[in-house]
């Protein structure tokens, strides 16, 4: 078979996984595990071979064109450069592991055989994202993916977190996709072409009119999708939905689309100096606000969550100082990384029967319990916090060099500016990445008090995978010297500067936690805090549902809990309260934009109900009225009839006459 | 205004309104006579003496007939009319006990509209009928139009047809008399309503 | 003979009638206002037979027709007029409202015997 018709099978493979469980799902419940995985692990295999055969050298192209639109071309289309491939193997590789860690994480789901489609659906979708070469089909893709996020975060839906959360994510992640239709149609009609090979052409050739309107149009879509300010809203809500779910979406693939859709069409944005400016600025206000309100968060998955939001900000970062080689190795490493911290984050809520950091916190034994997510997540947390020589290191490394490169004007398409705020942001960010991974780590593995209750050993299909993500979290930094090949051949080693800066400023972040931890620990009285109210022979799914209905009910908030031992409390001192409420971002929007639309939609309803109706019901009573009078004449006597018939016949009869005598 | 007529017959005898023939004198008294019987018959409040007065009227039409040289169908006139309808009608008084004596509730409320329509459809008859008919004499002195022999020819040699049609009609309509006015008693009993100003009716008669 | 005065008669005969149908409230009496039309209808036809001298004489043979029915006519008339006042207790056109709005029949009947027996009084 050729490369193109390897590729072809890659998003091809789990949507027809898709189609046969929907179909097969209800009436042969045993064919459903084997069709949510080995589709997926097939797609896997593919985009391995055809990432071998690509290797790394110039991209390949394959159209078709279904039928003639009349305008610009829609074309079936493929591109497969060494964004594309790599980023399909991640694609795969997550989507296999959270596949087979789902089997086991909701094995006792009655909806498990929808679930399991739906994520094949998700996935098929993002790899036609990913290898699609046409605007167009993957503008499908894109929304496949919105509409999947939909229903998967929604999962849980007896939860009101869960229902509310899902909506929140579909409409705001709408909310940025309508401008970036908009942006869509504006680049094809400038370009001529929605191929993506032709509109960097006719970027390359200076043919776009409005470089700036079509980039900041396009940045508002890829803002949602990638939940970047102010955009992100949605996705620490969208924690609701079940673990795997928010490691195969909103850590690895996702909301990694955003920022790989903006690393394809990079030239389009390099061209209006503003756009990247803008997308610096975007970058570096997610990265700190969403370090700042990790640091604050109780839920260990909200924790994450912000910190995915901020790793997004490392990869719009490296984009918008012009670095696209950077921005699509973080983006491999941390789609290893993070998912492996979501997957290790499921058992640990599994074990410990509780989401929330300060109930674990008082909890003695957890790592003994499930050393394989201990270690895993120990693992995942290093890369995290960018400790070499753990993946996460080097390619966030590659983002800062970048952004050094360009801040000391190094770099020919990307502003100064844009390089600074960069690599101020950056910096910063890693001392407060480094922070709320240590309190992550020590609020959870090292806390102290009566042993966590015992929920058995951990099933293997869910502890093996975190062992497989654990590999390239491990030792995918060390290709950096193979990876320029694959990309646009930017070096993407180290400098010595950026990392000893950062690496020192993460220690430093590290070891001021881990103080603030101690000195927490012995002041603080520990009185007893909530209580876990999971049943201990729960299965995952069920364990994590129960946790995320009960944190509101017992710690008064979604987001933090009234534990004055968080190290987190004191870091942030005044700052936690806002920090760890998103800062009050979600009160913002619903003065801003919530209230007046309510507002706008009573006084739509008033002019409705009052001003129209009126109109309306007087129209009807009018009729009325006429009927009222009509009917006085229906007096059922016969000589009246009579008498009006007659008359009237007299009056015809002599305007007859008179016309035809012609007076 | 002037209604063009296209007479089969001009019939342009000599005579003008100023110089009357007995014969026209006749007939306009007859008429007047007729007419105030007419009036009288829609006019008076005894229920009765109305039938009585309709008997005057059908007879001076018949009279009128007379004077138009229709001979038979004058005599058909009293036969029928003032010797079977008439004595038709007063049954059918009596059956539905209308009042002997002046009923002051004889006309309904629709009384004025009623003139008005009368009114207005008779000027406007007679406006017309006078203007068109102004200049047109009827030639009596010809050959008798109207007489027993002349009718029964055409009758039975023209109209043999119509005539044995109307003969069904009548049939029907002796079945159709008979069968809407047989009473059958046991179908539904008589409301109360029915039977109690019937005695009232009779005790006053 | 002036053909006017014929015609003046049937029209203001058949007016007369017209008055009787539309004012009278006994129903036989109508009927009676009806007969009266009729022969002014006839008066009509005999007159313009008579002066269009028609060799058919479609005018009497049609006049005889109209008698004919108009004794049929009565018959059946008066047939209905009895088998109504059976029904109802009364003749009056004007209490027969059956077709007024918000009328129903029920409440007739039980209003029609009062006014008879008023009228009886």
């Amino acid at each position: 078979m050729t490369t193109t018709t390897l590729a072809v099978l890659v998003p091809l493979l789990p949507f027809l996984g898709t189609v046969a469980g929907l179909l097969l799902g209800r009436k042969a419940p045993g064919f459903v595990r084997p069709l949510a995985i080995l589709p997926t692990l097939t797609a896997l295999g593919l985009a391995v071979v055809v990432a071998l055969r690509h290797g790394g050298d110039g991209p390949i192209d394959a159209a078709t064109q279904l039928t003639p639109t009349g305008s610009v071309p829609i074309e079936l289309a493929l591109h497969l450069d060494g964004f594309a491939v790599l980023s399909a193997v991640l694609v795969g590789v997550v989507a296999s592991c959270v596949q087979i860690y789902s089997t086991a994480y909701l094995r006792e789901d009655p909806r498990y055989p929808s679930y399991a489609a739906l994520v094949s659906l998700f996935t098929a979708a993002m790899l036609l994202v990913v290898y699609s070469g046409d605007l167009m089909v993957l503008l499908v893709g894109w929304e496949i993916m919105g509409i999947c996020s939909y229903f998967l975060v929604g999962h849980y839906w007896e939860t009101p977190e869960a229902r509310a959360a899902s909506l929140k994510a579909f409409l705001v992640t709408k909310l940025g996709d309508v401008p970036f239709l908009i942006g869509l149609f504006a680049l094809a009609a400038d370009a001529g072409s929605f191929r993506i090979t032709t509109i960097l052409g006719e970027v390359t050739a200076g043919g776009l009119d409005h470089p700036t309107v079509i980039a900041l149009l396009l940045l508002a879509g890829v803002a949602g999708k990638s939940a970047q300010f102010p955009l992100h809203t949605w996705l620490p809500d969208a924690m609701a939905g079940p673990t795997p779910v928010s490691a195969l979406i909103h850590a690895a693939t996702m909301v990694a689309a955003g920022v790989y859709f903006v690393a394809r069409l990079l030239p389009v944005f390099a061209a209006s100096a503003a756009a990247l400016v803008v997308l610096a600025v975007m970058a570096a206000v997610t990265m700190a606000g969403s370090a700042l309100a990790a640091l604050a968060q109780d839920d260990i998955k909200r924790v994450l969550a912000y910190s995915t939001i901020g790793q997004l900000g490392y990869m719009t970062g490296a984009l918008a100082v012009g670095d696209r080689g950077a921005g699509a190795f973080h983006l491999l490493s941390h789609g290893a990384f993070k998912a492996l911290l979501f997957l290790a984050a499921g058992v640990i809520i599994h074990a410990a029967g509780t989401n929330s950091l300060a109930a674990m916190s008082r909890m003695g034994g957890l790592k003994d319990r499930v050393p394989d997510a201990f270690w895993t997540m120990t693992v995942a947390l290093l890369a995290l916090a960018a400790i070499p020589p753990f993946s996460g290191f080097f390619s966030k490394e590659s983002v800062l060099a970048a952004a050094e490169h360009t801040a000391t004007g190094h770099s020919e398409s990307a502003p100064a500016t844009a390089g600074w705020i960069i690599l101020v942001a950056g910096l910063v960010t890693a001392l407060l990445t480094a922070a709320y991974a240590t309190r992550l780590w020590l609020l959870a593995f090292r806390g102290q008090g009566p042993a966590a209750p015992d929920h058995g050993r951990q099933p293997l299909a869910m502890t093996s995978v975190l062992w497989v993500l654990a590999i390239p979290s491990l030792t995918f930094g060390l290709t950096y010297n193979l990876l320029p090949d694959w990309f646009d051949g930017h070096e993407l080693t180290p400098t010595l500067t950026t990392s000893v800066l950062s690496t020192g400023l993460a220690l430093v972040g590290g070891v001021v936690t881990y103080g603030a931890w101690r000195h927490t620990t012995a002041m603080a009285a520990r009185p007893p805090l909530g209580a876990v109210a999971a049943d201990p022979t729960a299965g995952p799914a069920e364990t994590e549902a129960t946790a995320i209905a009960t944190h509101t009910p017992a710690y008064g908030s979604i987001a933090e809990a009234p534990d004055s031992a968080d190290p987190g409390r004191l870091l942030l001192g005044p700052l936690h309260s806002v920090a760890a409420n998103g800062f009050h971002l979600d009160a913002l929007y619903t003065a801003l934009f919530v209230r007046p639309t309510q507002a706008a939609a009573r006084l739509v309803r008033f002019l409705d109900r009052e001003v129209v109706d009126t109109y309306v019901r007087g129209a009807g009573n009018a009729a009325n009225l006429l009927g009222v009078v009509v009917r006085k004449a229906q007096t059922g006597n016969v000589q009246t009839y009579l008498s009006a018939l007659l008359a009237g016949s007299v009056v015809l009869a002599v305007a007859a006459v008179l016309v035809a005598a012609g007076a | 205004m002037t209604l063009a007529i296209t007479a089969p017959l001009a019939a342009s005898a000599p005579q003008g309104f100023l110089s009357p023939t007995g014969v026209e004198i006749a007939f306009v008294l007859v008429g007047i006579a007729t007419l105030a019987a007419a009036i009288v018959t829609v006019t008076t409040k005894q229920l009765v003496h109305a039938a009585l007065w309709l008997v005057v009227a059908l007879g001076g039409l018949a009279v009128e007939y007379l004077l138009l040289t229709a001979e038979f169908i004058a005599w058909v006139q009293v036969l029928i009319y003032v010797g079977s309808v008439v004595v038709l009608l007063l049954f059918g008084l009596m059956l539905t006990k209308a009042p002997i004596g002046r009923s002051p509730d004889a006309d309904s409320g629709n009384r004025w509209a009623a003139l008005t329509v009368a009114a207005a459809s008779a000027a406007a008859l007679v406006w017309v009928v006078v203007d068109a008919f102004r200049t047109q004499w009827i030639d009596l002195d010809g050959a008798v139009q109207g007489s027993t022999e002349v009718t029964g020819s055409i009758l039975f040699r023209h109209w043999v047809l119509p005539f044995e049609a109307l003969s069904v009609l009548l049939l029907a309509a002796l079945v159709g008399a008979i069968v809407l006015s047989r009473k059958n008693g046991d179908s539904e009993p008589a409301p109360d309503g029915t039977t109690q100003p019937s005695t009232a009716d009779k005790e006053q008669r | 003979m002036h053909l006017a005065y014929p015609a003046v008669l049937a029209a203001l005969l058949f007016c007369v009638g017209l008055y009787g149908v539309l004012a009278r409230r006994n129903a036989i009496l109508v009927l009676m206002s009806v007969e009266l039309m009729l022969n002014a209808v006839n008066l009509n036809l005999v007159a313009f037979d008579v002066w269009l001298r028609d060799t058919l004489h479609a005018g009497q043979a049609l006049t005889l027709f109209t008698i004919a029915i108009a004794a049929a006519e009565i018959g059946i008339g008066l047939a209905i007029v009895l088998m109504v006042y059976r029904n109802r207790g009364t003749s009056d056109v004007d209490k027969l409202r059956d077709t007024a709005e918000g009328h129903g029949p029920e409440a007739e009947t039980t209003e029609a015997p009062a006014h008879t027996t008023e009228a009886a009084a």
